[in-house]
């Protein structure tokens, strides 16, 4: 793993041409100031503009009003109960599999089908959840018939109950794919060592493994609340009328064109998107730092 | 004893309760695209369809067409960045790092948000087509195969490599695309399998330009032809799950390879 250290010949040939080289590197920035520094700087500058370009705080403080609020803090219900129960039963996975040996047929299984279900999630799992509780859907008439519920299909599904549960089918595997490097850095010897100390099973989980683990389980966390904040596919899918959450919001104003004034309104509401994301995963990196002192 | 029974049933339930949970709503999937609404039998005219219906082929064709030119811009535009700043620029790391991991952290959808004026450049200089999405998904699909072509370059001395062919008078043209470059063939392959599942699975920037990808179109015709959209669905996450699937075994591959 360890790679060579940048070794002194380059750097001695940067130094005579210590412009040169650097502009083969200016396509690539050119590309990206372009494609992603331009489209970010235009929101951020257009938050804070009016319509005639002037200097304008009306966007963000409209920001205030009931509609962005109550949607934000649907949001952020939304990301925190899917983050957590996504955390806890995506680690207890984790561990499931790690307890496995590492070229085991369950282990591989496993870990390829978390790693197509957490990046190529989207549009198709909220078709699946459509089918599998929506109308005419596989457990539908099941439910209907054991718990009493609308056999025309789950209403729930398409409000923030369903929002949590479809979220969760993603938020799992992501877990598993975050969080196994840190079960799997945790060395048998440390466990052997606490035995050999005298400990029980209960004080090695509660006084080693535990502490040990818990800044990589809220780092993985957080990675999972932002990463269900700034999620648009699935809700887009599944939600088709009305923007109960801060995505659907933000494309609510961005394709309406009946309220003028509204279309620049998504600028605001994406600040608002990128600061929650921002603060977020800069904790992430932060608990990151301090996990990788023990579990790399 | 009864501990480790114990444990070990218990193991295999919560094995069982997950792997229920993943599949069942995969399983209604396949259930609902293969049901005869009329009839209440079953048949295949979904999955026929989309090889048949003109507007599912097109977008069919369109996602692949992009997958493939989003690989293609990914390549041409970090592989050799990312070899000059090890060769050369050996200072530049971090920035390059923090810069390719950067849409991690900008969502998607405010890339999108303030796209407007970049695309109005785009579509005056090259036209106005689904196929110009494929420059923003490069800068998507860019903190995966960042990752992926850094493993494979760690992994190899590009110095030396370098160095030597240098001294025997090789162009750094030639050092980059016929030394360093075939030896990092596993990572720019990871990273391109990637892309492309990304690629076709991407919904949020295409949907809000109005392009009809093919998550767009599964959308659109959900509401005229539930099964048909459900059986794109369900292909399109098979055909991701066959290439990640396909992705571990390159790894394993190369892990075994390569262990000196």
């Amino acid at each position: 793993m360890a790679a060579p250290a940048p070794t002194a010949p380059p750097a001695r040939t940067a130094r005579r041409f210590s412009v040169g080289p650097s502009v083969g590197l200016l396509p690539f920035l050119a590309y990206l100031t372009v494609f992603l520094i331009v489209p970010t700087a235009t929101v951020l500058v257009g938050a804070f503009q009016d319509d005639q370009g002037g200097f304008s705080l009306d966007k963000v403080s409209k920001l205030n009003d009931e509609t962005p609020v109550h949607v934000l803090r649907e949001s952020l219900i939304l990301s925190f109960s899917s983050a957590a129960v996504g955390a806890v039963l995506g680690a207890l996975l984790a561990y499931l599999i790690v307890t496995a040996p590492p070229t085991s047929v369950l282990r591989r299984v496993v870990s390829a089908v978390c790693g197509v279900l957490a990046q190529f999630g989207g549009v198709t799992l909220a078709f699946a959840w459509i089918a599998t509780l929506g109308f005419g859907g596989l457990l539908t008439k099941v439910l209907a018939d054991t718990l009493g519920t609308d056999p025309n299909g789950i209403s729930q599904l398409y409000e923030l109950p369903g929002l949590v549960l479809v979220y969760t089918y993603f938020q799992i595997p992501l877990m598993v794919i975050v969080f196994l490097p840190a079960l799997e850095g945790l060395r048998p010897q440390w466990r052997e060592a606490a035995v050999n100390l005298g400990a029980t099973t209960w004080q090695y989980w509660t006084q080693v493994a535990f502490p040990l683990l818990r800044p990589a389980f809220l780092g993985s966390m957080l990675l999972l609340f932002a990463n269900a904040f700034a999620a648009y596919a699935t809700a887009a899918a599944l939600i088709s009328q009305g923007s109960p959450i801060l995505p659907l919001l933000i494309r609510n104003s961005l394709t309406s064109e009946i309220v003028l004034g509204e279309h620049n309104f998504a600028y605001a509401l994406s600040l608002e998107m990128i600061v929650v994301v921002a603060v977020v995963m800069s904790l992430y990196a932060w608990l990151l730092k301090r996990t990788s002192r023990w579990l790399s | 004893m009864i501990g480790a029974t114990v444990w070990r049933l218990l193991r295999w339930l919560l094995l069982l309760a997950f792997a229920a949970f993943f599949a069942i709503p995969l399983l209604a999937l396949l259930n609902f695209s293969t049901k005869d609404l009329a009839t209440k039998g079953r048949t295949g005219a979904a999955w026929q369809a989309l090889f048949q219906d003109p507007t599912m082929t097109d977008a069919i064709t369109t996602s692949l067409l992009l997958a493939l030119f989003t690989v293609l811009g990914m390549i041409v535009l970090l592989v050799p960045t990312m070899i000059w700043v090890r060769l050369r620029v050996p200072g530049a790391t971090r920035m390059i790092e923090f810069l390719c991991l950067l849409p991690l952290t900008i969502p998607a959808l405010v890339i999108v948000v303030g796209l407007t004026n970049v695309y109005a450049w785009v579509n005056y200089l090259v036209g106005d087509s689904a196929l110009t999405l494929a420059f923003v998904y490069v800068v998507l699909v860019l903190p995966y195969a960042y990752r992926a072509i850094d493993s494979s370059l760690s992994s190899l001395d590009a110095t030396t490599l370098a160095e030597a062919a240098r001294s025997l008078g090789a162009s750094w043209f030639t050092v980059i695309t016929r030394v360093i470059l075939p030896n990092l063939w596993p990572g720019v392959l990871g990273g391109a399998f990637i892309a492309v599942a990304l690629v076709l699975g991407e919904f949020t920037i295409s949907s809000l330009s109005h392009y009809d990808t093919l998550p767009v179109v599964i959308v659109q015709i959900s509401k005229a032809d539930a099964p048909e959209s459900m059986a794109a669905a369900l292909a399109s996450l098979v055909f991701a799950a066959v290439l990640l699937v396909g992705l571990s075994f390159l790894d394993r591959r190369r892990h075994t390879s390569g262990g000196k």
